[in-house]
Parts: C-alpha cells; sequence; structure tokens
C-alpha cells in the first residue's frame, strides 16, 4: 500500500515537472510551431491516412474495401514482376548507394583541396545535373538505339562495335545505363552538405594536426576531416539512400515502360503502374510499405555502420 | 589565430597532388556537363541541323530562333506569360523564406533545446525523411479540399514549405555548435528565439545558404498539377512542359524551354555557393 502511495507520488511528481519544463520552454514551442503545424497537416496527417490504404481494395472510385493483408499476400507470392522489382531494386542500390556516396564524400574533400575560385566552379558543375531538373531526358540523345545516337555514332567510328547497339531496349544495357545516367545525377543534396561541411570545420584543427605530425593528405583526411563531419556524413547517408531505394523515373523515361523483360522494373516502378496506371490504389500502397520497411532497415544498418566510426 | 594570407592550403600538400586532383576533377567534370552542354547546344541549332547525321557536337550556325518562337508561342497564349513568371517568382519566393524560417527554428529547438517532447519530434523527422509513397498525394489533395486550398496558391506554397529534409540538414549542422555558445548567450539573458537568430544562425552560414539552394530548387520546380486548375495561376515549368510537349515539330523549342527553365536555380546556386565559400575564409568560431 505504502509502496503504491509512493509510485503514485512519483508519477504526479513526473507530470507535473514535464509540464513545469513545458512551461519553462514556452519559447521553444514557439520556435517549432510554425513548422509542425505545417508539417502536420500537410505530411503526417496524410500519411496516416494513407497507412490504413494498403490494407484495402481501392480503386479511386468505390469506397476502399478492406481485404486484410491479401495486398501483400499476393504481391509476395504471385507477382513476379514484383519479386524482379525487389531484385532490381537491391542491385541497383547494393551498386549505386554506396558507390555514389563514396562519390560524394570525395569528390567534395578533393573540390576542398583547390583553391577558391575553382571550388566555387567544380562544385557547380557536379552539381549541375541535379540543378538541371528533368534534364537527364538529353541521355536519350546519347544512347538513342538508332545511328543517330550518340552513343552509337561514336563508337561505331571507332571501331569499337560494329553494329548499332540498342542501349534502351536491350535487356543486357538497361541496367548499366540506368545506373549510368542515375551516378550522373546522383551528386545532390548530400554531396551539398559535405560541400558546406568542409567549408566549416575550423582551421585550428588543421593547424593542430600539422603540429601533431600529420605528414600527408591522407593522414589529415582521416584523422582531422572524417572525425568532423560526423553530422554531415549520415546526413548525405540518408539521402543517397532515399535516392537509391526511390529510384524509377530515370528508367521510366530512358528505357520504354515497361521495360524490356523488365529489366530497368524497381519497386518505386512498379508501385508507378500501379498507382499512376492502374489505378489499384491498395495495392500500390502496399508496395510503397514494403518499400519503407526496407529503407528503414537500410537506414538502420547504416546508422549502425557509421555510428561506429563517428562517434 | 592569425594566418597568413599566403598559406590558402591548411598544410603542404605537394604541388604535384594539386595537379592531380586538377586534372581528374576535370575529366569528371566534364563527364558532368557533357548532356548539360548537349541540351544547350540542341537549343540553339537550326531546325535542319537539328536531325543532321551523323550527330553533330557543336552548332554550325548558332541561332536565337528557337527562342525567339518560344517566347512567341508563350505570348500568344491567352493568359500574358508575365502572369506566369510572377506566379513562379512569388511562390518559389514564399516558399524559400518561409522554409528557411521555419526549419531553422525548429532545427535549433531540436538540435539545442532540452524540453519535454524533444526525442519524439526528432523521431518523426527520421521516419518521414524515409517516407515515400504513392498514395501519398491523393490524402494530400483530401486535406487541402477539405481547406478549400485547391485552385490557390495556398496549394502550392505551403505543402512545400515544411520539409523534413530541410530540418534535418539544418539540425546536423546547429548540432555540431558548442553547448557552450548557448550556455554563454543564456547567461547573457537571451530567450531562445534570441539564441538561434542571433547567436546560432550566424554560425550555420554555410548549412542556411545550403538550405535555400535547395529550397529555390525544390519551390522552382513545383508544378502542382493536381491541386491548380486556373490557368491564371499555374507556374513556369508547367507552361514550359506544356509548350514543349508539342512533339517533334516543336524539338527546338522544347530544347529552348528547359534551357529557360534551369537558369533561375543556377543563379541562385552561384550566388549562394560564392557566398559559402567567402563566409568561411574568416570563420573560426567552433570549439
Amino acid at each position: 500500500m505504502a509502496k503504491k502511495e509512493k509510485s503514485q507520488y512519483i508519477e504526479d511528481s513526473k507530470v507535473r515537472y514535464t509540464l513545469r519544463e513545458m512551461r519553462r520552454n514556452a519559447s521553444v514551442y514557439i520556435l517549432l510551431a510554425p513548422f509542425f503545424i505545417l508539417f502536420t497537416i500537410f505530411t503526417i496527417l496524410p500519411v496516416i491516412i494513407s497507412l490504413p490504404v494498403g490494407f484495402t481494395n481501392f480503386n479511386m472510385v468505390q469506397f476502399p474495401q478492406f481485404v486484410g493483408l491479401d495486398n501483400f499476400y499476393s504481391l509476395i507470392l504471385e507477382d513476379e514482376v514484383f519479386l524482379k522489382a525487389i531484385q532490381n531494386t537491391l542491385v541497383f542500390a547494393i551498386i549505386t548507394g554506396p558507390l555514389s556516396y563514396v562519390m560524394c564524400f570525395l569528390l567534395a574533400w578533393l573540390i576542398n583541396e583547390m583553391p577558391r575560385a575553382l571550388k566555387t566552379i567544380f562544385t557547380f558543375v557536379f552539381y549541375a545535373p541535379t540543378l538541371a531538373g528533368n534534364i537527364y531526358t538529353t541521355w536519350q540523345l546519347i544512347f538513342s538505339g538508332d545511328t543517330y545516337g550518340i552513343a552509337n555514332s561514336y563508337l561505331l567510328d571507332l571501331g569499337i562495335i560494329n553494329s548499332a547497339r540498342q542501349w534502351l531496349t536491350d535487356a543486357n544495357y538497361i541496367l548499366g545505363v540506368v545506373i549510368i545516367v542515375q551516378l550522373w545525377m546522383s551528386l545532390g543534396a548530400g554531396f551539398l552538405a559535405i560541400r558546406a561541411g568542409l567549408q566549416g570545420i575550423p582551421k585550428d584543427r588543421y593547424e593542430a594536426g600539422a603540429i601533431e605530425g600529420i605528414k600527408n593528405r591522407t593522414q589529415q583526411l582521416l584523422l582531422v576531416t572524417v572525425p568532423a563531419m560526423g553530422p554531415q556524413l549520415l546526413f548525405a547517408a540518408v539521402m543517397q539512400i532515399v535516392s537509391s531505394f526511390t529510384a524509377g523515373d530515370v528508367g521510366r523515361f530512358l528505357t520504354a515502360f515497361p521495360s524490356t523483360d523488365y529489366a530497368a522494373h524497381t519497386i518505386m516502378t512498379h508501385a508507378y503502374d500501379f498507382g499512376s496506371i492502374r489505378y489499384e490504389m491498395g495495392y500500390s500502397a502496399a508496395i510503397c510499405f514494403i518499400l519503407f520497411a526496407v529503407m528503414m532497415l537500410a537506414n538502420w544498418g547504416i546508422k549502425k555502420i557509421l555510428g561506429k566510426y563517428l562517434d | 589565430m592569425k594566418v597568413t594570407k599566403k598559406r590558402r592550403k591548411r598544410y603542404g600538400g605537394s604541388l604535384g597532388g594539386d595537379i592531380a586532383i586538377f586534372v581528374l576533377l576535370f575529366l569528371v567534370g566534364l563527364f558532368m556537363l557533357f548532356p548539360i552542354y548537349l541540351s544547350i547546344i540542341q537549343a540553339l541549332k537550326p531546325v535542319e541541323e537539328l536531325f543532321l547525321f551523323p550527330p553533330r557536337l557543336y552548332v554550325a550556325n548558332i541561332t536565337d530562333q528557337n527562342f525567339v518562337d518560344l517566347l512567341a508561342t508563350a505570348s500568344n497564349m491567352w493568359v500574358p506569360f508575365s502572369r506566369y513568371v510572377f506566379n513562379s517568382v512569388f511562390v518559389s519566393v514564399v516558399v524559400t523564406v518561409a522554409q528557411l524560417l521555419f526549419s531553422s527554428s525548429a532545427a535549433y529547438a531540436l538540435s539545442k533545446a532540452k524540453f519535454p517532447g524533444v526525442k519524439a519530434f526528432n523521431k518523426i523527422i527520421e521516419i518521414a525523411l524515409l517516407f515515400t509513397s504513392t498514395v501519398l498525394y491523393i490524402m494530400q489533395y483530401m486535406v487541402m479540399a477539405t481547406l478549400g486550398m485547391i485552385d490557390t496558391y495556398f496549394a502550392i506554397i505551403l505543402p512545400f514549405v515544411a520539409t523534413p529534409m530541410g530540418l534535418f540538414l539544418m539540425r546536423q549542422f546547429m548540432g555540431q555548435l558548442p553547448d557552450s555558445m548557448i550556455e554563454a548567450a543564456k547567461l547573457d539573458g537571451a530567450n531562445h528565439i534570441r539564441i538561434c537568430w542571433q547567436v546560432v544562425m550566424p554560425n550555420v552560414k554555410p548549412a542556411w545558404l545550403t538550405l535555400l539552394i535547395f529550397a529555390f530548387q525544390g519551390a522552382w520546380q513545383i508544378t502542382g498539377y493536381s491541386f491548380i486548375y486556373n490557368e491564371a495561376l499555374k507556374p513556369i515549368p508547367t507552361v514550359m512542359q506544356q509548350i514543349g510537349a508539342a512533339g517533334i515539330a516543336r524539338a527546338g523549342v522544347a530544347a529552348a524551354a528547359v534551357v529557360i527553365t534551369m537558369l533561375p536555380p543556377m543563379i541562385v546556386f552561384i550566388f549562394c555557393q560564392s557566398s559559402v565559400m567567402e563566409t568561411m575564409a574568416h570563420s573560426g568560431l567552433k570549439d
């Protein structure tokens, strides 16, 4: 009895403590309010309403019909294209994810070794594909399958190939081409964040490093630069995870849709197929739900790995 | 600490190393620029050069005809072109400024203040970063329709202000500032709002200049396809796509439209990025 009273008392004081802390920090909530009000209305609320859709049959015309786990069963057990999509997404993410991440960091760091004017120019050049928006459609001129295609025309001239290759419709080339284009536009938000982070490392750290006997660029990179870049490296990692797992637009625009033998078909493309073409919104939501789970898993893994080196 | 002018490098790296790095960056740079170069020369080619065989990587007779045609098409629409320009500039500026203000204040609260709920807020942002769904826009449509925002400027402004990515970026940078800086300001009697804007923000200038780039770039690409039906409220990218979508007959005009659309974000980028370089030349405030 006495014990219960005591815990009751502790509970009570906890609530009161929390309330007092909230009052004391009133100005913090004022700072949070504008962002989180808009975020709740336009992101959290729609997300919460959309979660149950994956468990329904919803064609946008009739009221959604609850089907339990049916969508998930047929995705995993019956939908062969989805299995192909998962396979493509994983192959794609495992290649472009780490590669683009290393590119982001290495290129940002190398740029940082240049004099100031060149820094601005190189940062602009490398970020330009991201800045230019939908310009990746230009790659169609390069990889066009007829002899008008730039790649074909020049490779034929040089005698490297002896007939025009169907870069965008031959299942052997599709994934490779899409990976090249995706890598081309992968120096995005993560890259810029790392650039900005490198600019912010205080000079005295480098001086201290020099005094302690750092002799070359590699040592300096590993002993001074990387440890000072933890938050930016994590930011870039999350951005690269998102962009490599949600890729699909590039393949959809460059190769025909659906691509030959579904060679460029990713989870996102599959979700687009059902969501925006067939209007099977329930099925599409279930696909996105699985993608979300995969990304959470990847994110958790990356954090584990990075945490070991950064903290 | 005194830093002599000559010491542009932070320690002695070899000249050979510098040159090797330059050559590598230059080659990667060529690869990056090639498709962009292609789309620019497509816009400068006269019709007879557009479909030449074999394809040419340069323009023999540079012409501004495509841009003239583009302007002619644009000025013949029933909504004056200046109206589209106004829409785009208005929406982009409002979204960018609001995003900068709101994300920065929220990021400060989440990284430097201790208050009940801070962990929950942080978790929400981290999860939101990873969430993508093809059905989300339908639900957004429902929310906006309920609020009576369809076919108003609100529909292409408000949903784009609070992005988890902007907040995450600012939070990562602010977290690096020493707590002692905030404690000192507190001792001076400053409240959180003042600390955020007068102490923290000047010290994360590279971060918010970078956010400015992301925000403007995102805002400039807002098309509002499913939220805006009134022609007079549409922004430039939507119109450019409409003009360019006319197929092969307008291939040159479409190329010109692509070039025009990508210019404003590039200008903002160059302005912000050169300021990022500038700020850091004389800052050593972190401990």
